[in-house]
């Protein structure tokens, strides 16, 4: 009679020892392909390339109209940038802002949950590179075209479709990138 | 002066562990036998210039130091002081130092008190936790300094991730931190066994409290970050499977397999090659979870600052330590002899059935985790949710959980599951009757899985307590038997909220009311509240169940403006049978509020299921504790009998 106790412990085949280390170069190699994709490494919103959503925003203060989305496809290429008077980076971007202005650039902002007075004052005392305003007072539109913050700012071209997002306010040396996206989405 | 002081106290410990892995490695010699000793105090010394290093990045946070880059980036003045410290560890460089310094004191701690090893095993340990540890000393001081200067220094500084300022998070990454670096000094023994071939109880025993004590922070570390995500994230749900999460189960689902496979080999020197390699795996389970994350190779919600340059340097470090250990492995297992034979019914047969179950749930999570890299190098975009996850790895745990509790009724070395009938009728009737009920009530399949086998464990999980003497029962069994009730709860909790849940969506005015499950709820008022660097809107609710009396909660939408960040703060009632559960949303433009309610029956179970595992685990590292320190002063007695004798 054979000892039933021998059971369980079947002899492990020398090459299974190597088996743990081929399953981990797998995943090196793996991993290696994921590092080595050129990828985008900034959250960017899903909705490039694509038409802006419908929308219609009521004007944000007394001497600037508010938009819709059908006064976005102009024909010419414009500048959508995402702010609110309560948000220290937007006032960071405010020269560059109007440093786009001044080199011929439609904007249109958008001032996120915002008060009336509040954005005039903004406006005041940063300048006011804008040509529309709207009031976004539930993120709607901020969410419906997948930005996850102010500032933001999008290259929207003539037919109203979103070429282009920077996240985060907008600073010297970004201005030349987005001058160069906007010639892109003209052509 | 500070951070150049931390930073001279890093690069000292650096330098020191440099030298202790050649002192450990020649000490292995026979020429260098007397280098040897003085590897344990450069093990200790370096402990103590990692703990000093990270004191003095605690230090700068604490003075909002804004000429260092670090604190610029992740603090500011207005913070309060709680997350201040917290900022220490709330970004890449602090949590890296943190690891640094986890992994010193661990080092120390081995040096001093392990005394059970044969010296050569020891050597080749605390050379292995050198080896690791220089790895990740180049990695901090190479590619994440966390003291670099800013010159000049900033005015004012950016602030700490909203998200972040919350007190169960402050402590969640050092919780889990301890848990996934004590577990490298299980790998580090594991290096040693397999450097000197000394795999046997007295290695099982020394590294067996640190196995033990890693899983209780990684179980702790997860139950807290469970509950985090749950109300601080305003989604209702308490696992969702995502990258960040998974890095932290794998390491405790190879950390509770080693834990069972390390009884068997310290109890019966059974499982050699196994619990040597589940000693890899565990630890390596940590760096790959830690490299997931920092590399930014998986979209998370978590993401950490991702950094190509950093992921490919902690990919590095990946192939020369996992790569090296399974290399040595492969070398040296197949010469490690053979332990001792056992029958499949057996205690130990059930324990390699749940070691074998664990490690496919681990493939499972694993798979799922890389899935979307896997399909991206094949061109296709997908994500992997609980869709593929909750099935696939209820195959696998639903078996477990029997063995669970029919395992640990077994006795050691051969048994017979007739022996047992008895004692599991009472259970598995339980569990049939519970299956069927709930199962006639029209509830899902998985669910009723998970409610039946809950009430069968809640019984099982106790019956290795029947017949005994409580009072006489060691503190290691009551360990199990607590941390297996403990599995039981939590699972009836995952069952009930997945079944019984309520959720609604509702608009409400100011003065209207909403049903939801046995709760009536009235909206009282939306008003603006402040407080130290945020604003928020507050919603008032006053609810009722089933007609008691009013309790009042408060959820709000709260902006952040260091850095600008709007974030949602839950408002839970707690009661006896479970949680309501209430989210304020958007403003509609009719001037209504939206509100997210949910009435989440029993749901807290899940998170008190946790604390008893967790507590299961400390029963049993008491009591092995305990009976080490015993067995050490009675050695010491003999010794010094033996010495005053001799004289």
């Amino acid at each position: 009679m054979s000892d039933p106790v021998t059971s369980a412990q079947v002899k492990t085949a020398r090459w299974a020892l190597w088996l743990p280390l081929v399953l981990f170069g797998a995943f090196v190699v793996l991993v290696l392909f994921g590092l080595l994709r050129p990828a985008e490494r900034e959250v960017r919103s899903k909705m490039i390339g694509k038409p802006l959503p419908e929308f219609s925003l009521q004007p944000a203060i007394a001497d600037r109209p508010g938009f819709a989305r059908a006064d976005m496809a102009t024909g010419q290429p414009r500048l959508l940038n995402i702010f609110a008077s309560w948000c220290i980076p937007c006032a960071v971007e405010a020269p560059q802002l109007l440093a786009l202005k001044q080199a011929g650039v439609q904007i249109d902002g958008v001032a996120i949950r915002d008060k009336r007075e509040d954005v005039e004052a903004f406006l005041a005392r940063h300048g006011n590179p804008f040509a529309r305003i709207g009031a976004d007072n539930v993120s709607a539109i901020q969410f419906a075209i997948g930005s996850s913050g102010v500032p933001e700012s999008f290259v929207i071209d003539g037919k109203g479709v979103i070429r282009y997002q920077h996240i985060g306010e907008i600073r010297p040396e970004h201005v030349p990138v987005i001058l160069e996206k906007l010639q892109e989405a003209g052509r | 002066m500070i951070a150049e002081f931390g930073l001279a106290a890093l690069w000292l410990a650096a330098a020191l562990a440099a030298l202790q892995l050649l002192a450990g490695v020649l000490g292995l010699t026979a020429r260098g036998a007397e280098l040897g000793q003085i590897v344990r105090p450069l093990a200790v010394v370096q402990g103590v210039l990692t703990l000093l290093s990270f004191l003095a990045l605690m230090v700068l946070f604490w003075q909002t130091d804004l000429s260092v880059k670090l604190v610029a980036m992740n603090s500011h003045s207005a913070k309060p002081l709680l997350y201040k410290l917290a900022g220490t560890w709330g970004n890449h460089e602090g949590s890296m130092l943190l690891w640094v310094m986890v992994m010193g004191l661990a080092g120390s701690f081995v040096a001093l008190v392990e005394r059970r090893l044969p010296e050569p095993t020891m050597l080749a340990t605390l050379a292995g936790q050198a080896f690791v540890s220089l790895g990740f000393y180049a990695f901090l001081l190479f590619s994440s300094n966390p003291f670099e200067r800013l010159n000049p220094a900033a005015p004012e500084g950016q602030g700490l991730n909203p998200l972040l300022q919350d007190p169960g998070l402050a402590f969640h990454p050092p919780t889990l931190y301890i848990g996934y670096v004590g577990l490298s000094v299980a790998f580090s023994f594991a290096i040693g066994a397999l450097v000197t071939r000394e795999v046997g109880p007295a290695f099982a025993r020394a590294m067996r409290p640190w196995v033990l004590g890693s899983w209780i922070f990684l179980t702790l570390g997860i139950v807290a970050g469970s509950y985090w995500a749950y109300y601080e994230l305003g989604w209702g749900g308490w696992w969702f499977w995502d990258p960040v999460e998974n890095a932290s189960l794998m390491p405790w689902l190879a950390a509770t397999a080693l834990l069972h496979s390390v009884s068997v080999l310290a109890a019966r020197n059974a499982l050699r090659a196994w619990t040597v390699m589940l000693g890899v795996v565990a630890f390596s389970m940590s760096m790959v979870g830690t490299f997931l994350v920092r590399s930014g190779i998986l979209t998370s919600v978590h993401a950490f600052a991702v950094d190509p340059e950093r992921g490919s340097f902690i990919l590095a470090l990946l192939l020369i330590n996992i790569g090296g250990a399974l290399a040595l492995f492969g070398l040296r297992a197949g010469t490690v002899t053979e332990g001792e034979r056992f029958a499949l019914t057996s205690r130990e047969g059930a324990l390699v059935f749940n070691n074998v179950l664990l490690s496919a749930t681990l493939g499972i999570v694993l798979l799922g985790t890389l899935y979307p890299l896997l399909a991206e190098a094949l061109g296709a975009q997908v994500s992997v949710g609980p869709p593929y996850f909750n099935p696939m790895s209820a195959v696998f745990v639903v078996p477990m959980l029997v063995v669970m509790g029919i395992g640990p009724l077994l006795r050691w070395r051969r048994d017979s599951l007739a022996r047992v009938r008895w004692s599991v009728i009472v259970p598995l009737a339980l569990m049939l009757l519970t299956g069927a009920a709930f199962a006639l009530k029209g509830v899902a399949v998985l669910p009723v899985l998970g409610m039946a086998l809950a009430a069968g464990l809640v019984v099982a999980s106790l019956l290795p307590l029947r017949g005994r003497k409580l009072r006489q029962v060691k503190l290691p069994l009551w360990g199990m038997v607590v941390a297996h009730f403990g599995v039981a709860v939590a699972l009836f909790g995952m069952a009930c909220d997945s079944a019984y849940t309520t959720e609604k969506l509702v608009a409400l005015r100011e003065g209207e009311t909403v049903a939801v499950g046995p709760w009536q709820i009235d909206l009282v008022a939306i008003e603006p509240v402040a407080g130290p660097n945020w604003t928020a809107l507050q919603a008032t609710l006053s609810a009722r169940y089933d007609g008691g009396s009013a309790v009042k909660l408060q959820p709000q939408a709260r902006s952040f403006w260091t850095p600008p960040q709007q974030t949602s703060e839950s408002a839970l009632e707690t009661r006896w049978n479970g949680q309501l559960y209430a989210v304020l949303g958007e403003r509609a433009e009719d001037g209504r509020w939206q509100l997210r309610l949910w009435w989440k029956p029993f749901v807290t179970l899940i998170w008190y299921g946790g604390v008893l595992i967790a507590l299961g685990g400390l029963l049993a590292l008491l009591g092995r504790v305990a009976s080490d320190l015993r067995r050490f002063i009675a050695r010491d007695k003999i010794a010094y009998r033996k010495s005053r004798q001799g004289r």
